[in-house]
């Protein structure tokens, strides 16, 4: 252990630390506004600026404007937080500038919270306290089980209510660290943020009596350790949208200025790193890695300390990491929402992975449309060279290593490593075969290991935990959690982080609050252009690679997106046919032609005009796609047609043969007419059709002109009497 | 061989030819880079920086990049076409990028690219007769959350569904 390696770093945090607490002094009023490109899509710019008048002009000087990344609950964004000292915080929702104003005057000045605008209505209980128990579920810690319960019981013997104190059932994944494992159970009391550790009947009647009933926190019962996911349950652990999840990569997404390095040392960051250099053992890096069995984010799942190992054991002396970070899934956003509210974590994982197999140099291979993330990681870069955690000699370890930043061009072919690789070499981005592959002979020829941004965001976690633990949260294959974007036609469409091997039914329903407007929730798409999708009756599927490959479907990168009764399963097929035949790099000819062949085949089943061996010929085609293409993208381009053919073959053949669309999506196999003798004649609908197709006096029924109608559909969203019929 | 270092009064006038094609700081960069490992992987972000400054890849500007990082221009046009992100003809005032990426595209997304087309009269890669409006298509900007979304220049707009285009569009054309 080289302990000048640890005391630079002390060094750099204290410094840090000063320089934070000089921005956010102690006593402070904090106000948290969200700072991403969702956020600022849904107006926290203009709140910000709001915030920042009405501060100046209150000329308080105790009153901190502070941005945060986005926390991932985009359905309800803007989301303002407001922490006064000595209270528990609270979080506003879809704020809009007369909302800051309330807030402000209401809140921030007067203590007075205000209610409606409270997120996920959850307002103050109105008890002093707020208890937040793990339920220990997630990690199989028996000696929390029946603690809560237990604790309820007694509460109620003693009559304490709920006047005194809220109980709520929480997962936190990650209290049971190091020694202190499955001594007992563990619960957040608010405000004041105490972390209890409870054993027996004894420890809860103490706790009820001292704190609960005489405000005397029992100081033995408390743990002083900070488990990774604390700030944000002290910050977000009562909102049921958050406390089922369990944030490990999305650790500081929402709580730190993602802009500001002596936050992220506050945090806890940069100490695997020094650490790993201290101990100077890249081996040691790796069998960590390989015994977290973390496997790669990015959607093939590869073990990512195998991958280390292959690179690392390659001679020579010149090898690169890069970042993949081209984020290709049309509906997932993780990688952008990582990048934005925490960059700094990815550049640690990535300088760590540097030191482990051997490289000076790496890249981050970033998408053109995320302006906002590029910015994020510019900025964490020049810190950390200013700091000395990037460049020569870091830390005073003599290991030397930079970054540089690499913009993709609108290729989602990019995202498949060897194109990547002839992207970041400045030519077109086509795939290459492999053999050999990158950890042989990647970048400029040289062995070169590519990970997921969330990959990466998970090795200093993992370092600093331990594989133990890591590997525990997770299921007995895959170590560790999952970060998903929940989208679609689902009520909280955002970032879910979860254990892997959560059921879909939880990410989907419990946390996702299912479908919007009490639609039925039909099927959910994982895994991109190269995924399938899985009907709701496997709602009780536990999420792993396995499974999901399984299923005929695969994990990807995460995006999740959920569809209800109004979706029809081949024009979904249709929909990423269409982006893989647009993305086909054209190198090969099973690809190139063969995604057009299959397009167009959907594209006549959707118009009504299907043959009947289409079916056979979609099969016969994807699954040669499947076997001769080049790279991953032909490989997997058939997979969103063959999963739905797989369990939604009825719907296809009911296009065909009886030239209808379940769904009533296909506009070519849907029907509008009006019902007569509920027409009242209100003309609502002749003068909205755009095809001045329908005729009829004021107050008689009016009539659709089947001929001329495009079957827009805006006559059926017009009518207020449910006069218009789509079959 | 650097082409920063003409060995004749031929070469010399060629080279500040393309010089005075591009912005100054273009190729400032490019000298910057001439002087690192693999400058021609730079290419990419070159025409980034190019597209950035005119909105699109003009013909001249592809030729003189050719030469100053001393790629073949053959390969230059190749990898500008090759990628969706770069543009050939120069676009409107507004560039109104709509997401059809998947989240968007079950949250309606055509529904609203229909009622923009009806605005504007234009379609996708099209521009409006009086410069102001270009069409777009996206390929998801990361906001699915939000679905469905578009982008103007670089605001993105959330939630946006057919009925509130025209004031959109409106807000814009009405900016000087
Ligand atoms: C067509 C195609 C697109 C891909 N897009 C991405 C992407 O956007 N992001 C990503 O991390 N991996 C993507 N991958 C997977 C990568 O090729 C690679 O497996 C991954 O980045 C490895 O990192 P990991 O082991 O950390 O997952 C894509 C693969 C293919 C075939
Ligand atoms: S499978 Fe498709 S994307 Fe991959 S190399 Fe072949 S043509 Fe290109
Ligand atoms: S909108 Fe409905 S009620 Fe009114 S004229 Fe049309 S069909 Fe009849
Ligand atoms: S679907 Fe559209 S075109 Fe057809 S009748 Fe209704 S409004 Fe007119
Ligand atoms: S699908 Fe439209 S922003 Fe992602």
């Amino acid at each position: 252990m080289n302990k000048k390696i640890l005391k630079r770093f002390d060094s750099l945090r204290l410094e840090g630390e000063k320089a934070r607490s000089n921005v956010i002094r102690p006593g402070s009023t904090i106000i948290q506004v969200g700072s991403a490109t969702c956020e600022n899509a849904a107006g926290a710019r203009e709140i910000r600026e709001e915030f920042r008048k009405h501060i100046a002009s209150s000329g308080r000087a105790d009153i901190v404007l502070h941005d945060v990344g986005c926390t991932g609950r985009c359905s309800l964004e803007p989301i303002v937080g407001i922490l006064r000292p000595g209270e528990r915080p609270v979080k506003y929702q879809q704020v809009s500038r007369e909302g800051v104003h309330r807030i402000f005057t209401d809140h921030v000045l007067h203590g007075q919270p205000v209610a409606e605008l409270i997120l996920d209505g959850t307002q103050k209980s109105g008890s002093r306290y707020e208890i937040l128990f793990c339920r220990g579920e997630r990690c199989g810690n028996l000696a929390a089980r029946g603690l809560q319960a237990r604790l309820r019981e007694r509460l109620e013997q003693r009559g304490v209510g709920a006047d005194v104190v809220a109980v709520q059932g929480v997962n936190f994944a990650d209290m049971c660290v190091g020694e202190s494992k499955f001594q007992g159970g563990h619960f957040l009391v608010r405000p004041g943020n105490h972390l209890y550790r409870v054993a027996s009947d004894a420890d809860l009647e103490r706790f009820i009596d001292e704190h609960l009933l005489a405000d005397r926190p029992v100081q033995e019962l408390i743990v002083q350790e900070q488990p990774i996911g604390q700030n944000f349950f002290e910050l977000y652990g009562d909102i049921s949208f958050f406390n089922r999840q369990s944030r490990i990569a999305l650790r500081n997404s929402g709580i730190i200025d993602p802009t500001s390095l002596p936050e992220y040392l506050n945090a806890g960051g940069f100490h695997s790193l020094a650490r790993v250099l201290a101990a100077g053992d890249p081996d040691g890096v790796i069998a960590e890695l390989s015994a977290s069995k973390l496997r790669g984010r990015g959607g093939g799942g590869f073990p990512t300390g195998s991958k280390w190992q292959m690179a690392r054991k390659e001679p020579g002396g010149e090898k690169y990491i890069i970042c993949n970070a081209d984020e290709g899934d049309p509906g997932a956003f993780m990688d952008r929402s990582m990048l934005e509210g925490d960059p700094f974590s990815v550049v640690e994982g990535m300088i760590i992975g540097g030191f482990a197999i051997g490289a000076s140099r790496g890249f981050f291979y970033v998408r053109a449309e995320y302006p906002l993330a590029i910015e994020r990681i510019e900025n964490a870069l020049a810190a950390c060279r200013k700091h000395g955690l990037l460049g020569e000699d870091i830390l005073g370890s003599g290991f030397s290593f930079d970054l540089e930043i690499r913009l993709g061009a609108g290729a989602f072919v990019c995202g498949e490593e060897t194109a990547l690789i002839h992207s970041i070499e400045g030519e077109r981005g086509q795939p290459r075969i492999r053999p050999p592959y990158p950890s042989q002979s990647g970048l400029w020829g040289k062995p070169t290991v590519i990970n997921n941004v969330e990959t990466f965001a998970n090795v200093p976690v993992i370092l600093e935990h331990g594989a133990e633990w890591f590997r525990h949260i997770g299921s007995d294959k895959s170590g560790g959690t999952k970060v998903f974007a929940l989208a679609g036609k689902v009520n909280h469409t955002g970032l879910v982080e979860v254990p892997i091997g959560t059921t879909l039914r939880e990410i989907i329903m419990e946390i996702g609050g299912g479908c919007p407007k009490g639609k039925r929730f039909k099927a959910v798409q994982t895994g991109g252009p190269a995924g399938g999708c899985i009907p709701a009756t496997h709602a009780d599927l536990a999420v792993d690679y396995d499974t999901l490959t399984a299923m005929g479907t695969i994990m990807g990168s995460g995006g999740m997106i959920v569809m209800d009764e109004d979706d029809c399963m081949v024009d979904i097929a249709k929909f990423f046919m269409k982006f893989s035949a647009d993305e086909s790099c054209g190198k090969c000819t099973p690809c190139r032609e063969g995604s057009k062949r299959m397009l167009e085949i959907l594209e006549r089943i959707t118009a009504g005009e299907g043959r009947e061996d289409d079916i056979a010929k979609l099969e016969r085609l994807g699954l040669l796609m499947k076997r001769t293409s080049l790279c991953g993208l032909g490989r997997a381009a058939a997979n969103p047609v063959l999963s739905t053919l797989r369990h939604y073959r009825e719907e296809y053949a009911a296009h065909i043969t009886e030239h209808r669309c379940p769904a009533k999506r296909c506009a070519a196999l849907v029907r509008y007419s009006i019902l007569a003798d509920k027409c009242v004649g209100c003309t609502a609908c002749a003068r909205n059709c755009p095809a001045n197709c329908i005729a009829g006096a004021a107050k008689k029924p009016h009539a659709i002109d089947p001929e001329r109608c495009i079957k827009c559909g805006r006559c059926f969203r017009v009518c207020r009497f449910g006069a218009v019929e789509r079959n | 061989m650097s082409r920063f270092q003409p060995t004749n009064a031929c070469q010399r006038q060629a080279i500040d030819e393309s010089r005075a094609t591009l912005p100054a700081d273009i190729v400032d960069y490019i000298q910057k880079v001439e002087g690192q490992p693999h400058p021609e992987s730079q290419l990419i972000s070159v025409l980034h920086k190019i597209q950035r400054h005119y909105g699109y890849l003009d013909r001249a500007h592809m030729d003189a990049v050719a030469h100053l990082l001393g790629v073949p221009a053959a390969k230059v046009s190749g990898v500008a076409t090759f990628y969706h992100f770069f543009r050939l003809t120069p676009r409107g005032k507004y560039v109104i990028s709509v997401c059809m990426g998947t989240a968007c595209y079950v949250k309606g997304a055509d529904k609203v690219l229909e009622k923009i087309r009806e605005e504007l009269g234009i379609d996708f890669g099209e521009t409006t007769r009086d410069g102001l409006f270009s069409l777009e298509e996206a390929r998801c900007l990361g906001t699915c959350g939000l679905a469905p979304v578009l982008m103007i220049n670089d605001e993105v707009h959330a939630k946006v569904s057919p009925d509130k285009v025209p004031a959109l569009l409106e807000r814009y054309a009405a900016q000087p």
